[in-house]
């Protein structure tokens, strides 16, 4: 599968398929399903400087082809990550690309000094798109100043490669990108969930505890590939694409659009093996259209 | 039984081979695959997927009422509770059903354990079957008390008199003792270990109940989820420890590790 080669900054993937944060856990609670080690990689939970409770039950609703969540970045912290989690998933054959987020630059810096011993870590993705917590996330995601502020500050504190995903949150996505990407990030990852709400009127409350949450799933899937196509444009680095892939066309779908690499999210919830199964589906799309190299059809719209 | 236990699991394609309507509301399906199943415990569930539905896409959590692994069949009893358990409940039989399983950590018997009281109201019966049928094989001798609305509502009533004594609470005094499970004298006694599965209300006044009497309770949790694998981390339940997934720190809790009693 050579053919299925893409670069992500300094980062060499073997395939153009990643999973999506908080969509995959530490990849280990998928291990009886599929083999990790075909995955380009895993990008695991949002990662914060101390541990996380998260919001109060109930986190999720299942709406028109797609759900909302509020989690609310429950995670151990970054240092139970680099004790107890990484070690056990450093050596699974697969680039582990650790998901970064805070709510002060000054986290966020924190967390990516406590990754940088790990050398198996090539690549973090900054979180500055979370909709779901009440500081930091996606407040640096909606402004071009707040993007540019948090990037900078991590380009200086890690030398790997840095990733930023986006909000879709926003007026003009292209904008933040151009932002991330002046103050020297290798590549951003779009779209994070969008805001949305549920109402049961059969209780007359909101189905979330936290009343809004983020919308994934094959229904925001128009909006990702547009925005992809949007920042492709606008941008010289490297796009990752997400929202609601669940098939390999899907994944080509992101990739036509201008995405070099796409990330698989809700999809893992329905199949545990769909990310291989999009690996292969990509292949089988690359074979029969004997296409040699996948960056041949990149970014062709 | 061993509770902390990490069996493997797997995704698999099912044929339904039954589907028994129980009243209005309710089937029990029983499915088979090929090939031999990995160990099911009571307690565990199954992540169905619901390919006949137009409206929904994720998978439903449902508990398993019987399993004989070896032979590669399962039984479920289902809840019509929205479009997805409805699609479900209306699969012809011998068409296939993807189901991933066993999840989840099931229930727990104490050393040298002699009264075991399982209560089951609603759906809840199904892990109840289970642990029932498992503990009487075990040489154990159970004893039920089974909660409805009324004597129509009473699920799965004939086979779980084959288990042991069958005590049945209704709220309108149709069968049995008139009222909610706890209104039954059983529950005044201690018991080695109360197991129960039901609409939350019900569990929480069978913890209290069970805590009155001494007498350790594990309920089994049914909140909404998405993945069923511990990676969305949606189902979570507030425990002394935090909030942990119920699908896999779960479904099962000893009611002291929640924070219903406090």
């Amino acid at each position: 599968m050579a053919r299925l080669n893409v670069n992500i900054g300094s980062l060499q993937l073997k395939n153009p398929v990643l999973t999506a944060s908080g969509t995959f856990g530490y990849g280990e609670e998928f291990s009886d399903f599929m083999d990790l080690s075909r995955l380009g990689g895993f990008i695991v939970k949002g990662t914060t400087l101390m541990a996380r409770q998260g919001n109060d039950y109930p986190r999720m609703v299942e709406t028109p082809s797609g759900m909302l969540n509020a989690v609310g970045l429950q995670n151990k912290g970054v240092s139970y990550f680099v004790d107890h989690i990484y070690p056990r998933i450093k050596d699974c054959g697969s680039e582990v690309i650790v998901n970064v987020s805070g709510a002060t630059i000054d986290d966020y810096v924190a967390v990516a000094e406590r990754l940088a011993p790990c050398d198996g870590i090539r690549a973090i993705e900054v979180n500055i798109s979370c909709p779901n917590v009440k500081q930091g996330g996606m407040a640096f995601g909606t402004t071009p100043k707040g993007a540019a502020a948090v990037t900078a500050a991590l380009r200086e504190a890690w030398d790997r490669t840095l990733i930023v995903k986006l909000s879709p949150n926003v007026t003009d996505i292209a904008e933040i990108a151009r932002a991330v990407e002046d103050e020297g990030a290798d590549s951003v990852s779009l779209i994070n969930t969008l805001m949305g709400m549920a109402v049961d009127v059969d209780r007359r409350r909101p189905y979330l505890s936290t009343i809004t949450g983020g919308l994934s799933g094959p229904a925001v899937r128009p909006i990702a590939v547009r925005m992809v196509w949007q920042v492709a444009k606008a941008v010289k680095i490297p796009v990752i694409g997400l929202g609601g892939i669940m098939s390999g066309r899907d994944a080509l779908e992101f990739m036509m659009a201008g995405a070099t690499a796409v990330e698989v999210g809700t999809a893992n919830f329905i199949d545990p093996a769909a990310s291989v199964r999009i690996v292969d589906e990509i292949d089988d799309y690359c074979q029969k259209n004997n296409i040699s190299d996948i960056r041949e059809i990149i970014g062709i719209i | 039984m061993n509770s902390t236990q990490k069996p493997a699991r797997v995704v698999a394609d099912f044929v339904l081979e039954s589907m028994t309507p129980l009243g209005e509301s309710y089937g029990l399906l029983l499915l088979r695959t090929e090939g031999e199943l990995p160990p099911v415990f009571p307690g565990q569930f199954a992540q169905v997927r619901i390919d006949r539905s137009t409206s929904t896409f994720l998978r439903r959590p449902i508990s398993i009422c019987s399993a004989q692994p070896a032979e590669g069949r399962v039984e479920l009893l289902v809840r019509r509770a929205g479009a997805g358990t409805d699609a479900l409940l209306r699969t012809p039989v011998g068409s296939s059903v993807n189901l991933m399983l066993p999840l989840g950590r099931g229930f727990s018997v104490p050393e040298n354990a002699e009264r075991l009281l399982l209560v089951g109201g609603g759906v809840g019966v199904a892990p109840m079957m289970s642990l029932g049928l498992d503990l009487k094989a075990r040489g154990y001798a159970p004893e039920f008390i089974l909660g409805a609305r009324s004597e129509s509502d009473l699920l799965l009533i004939d086979r779980f008199k084959e288990l042991g004594p069958v005590y049945v609470t209704t709220d309108d005094g149709s069968a049995g003792v008139k009222g909610v499970v706890t209104a039954h004298p059983r529950m005044q006694q201690p018991s080695d270990m109360v197991y129960c599965c039901g609409p939350k209300p019900m569990m929480v006044a069978v913890a209290k109940a069970a805590a009155r009497v001494g007498s350790p309770c594990e309920v089994s949790l049914e909140n909404m989820m998405a993945c069923g694998l511990g990676a969305c981390l949606c189902c979570v339940e507030k425990t002394v420890r935090g909030n942990v997934c119920v699908c896999t720190e779960g479904p099962v809790f000893n009611s002291n590790e929640l924070t219903w009693l406090d």
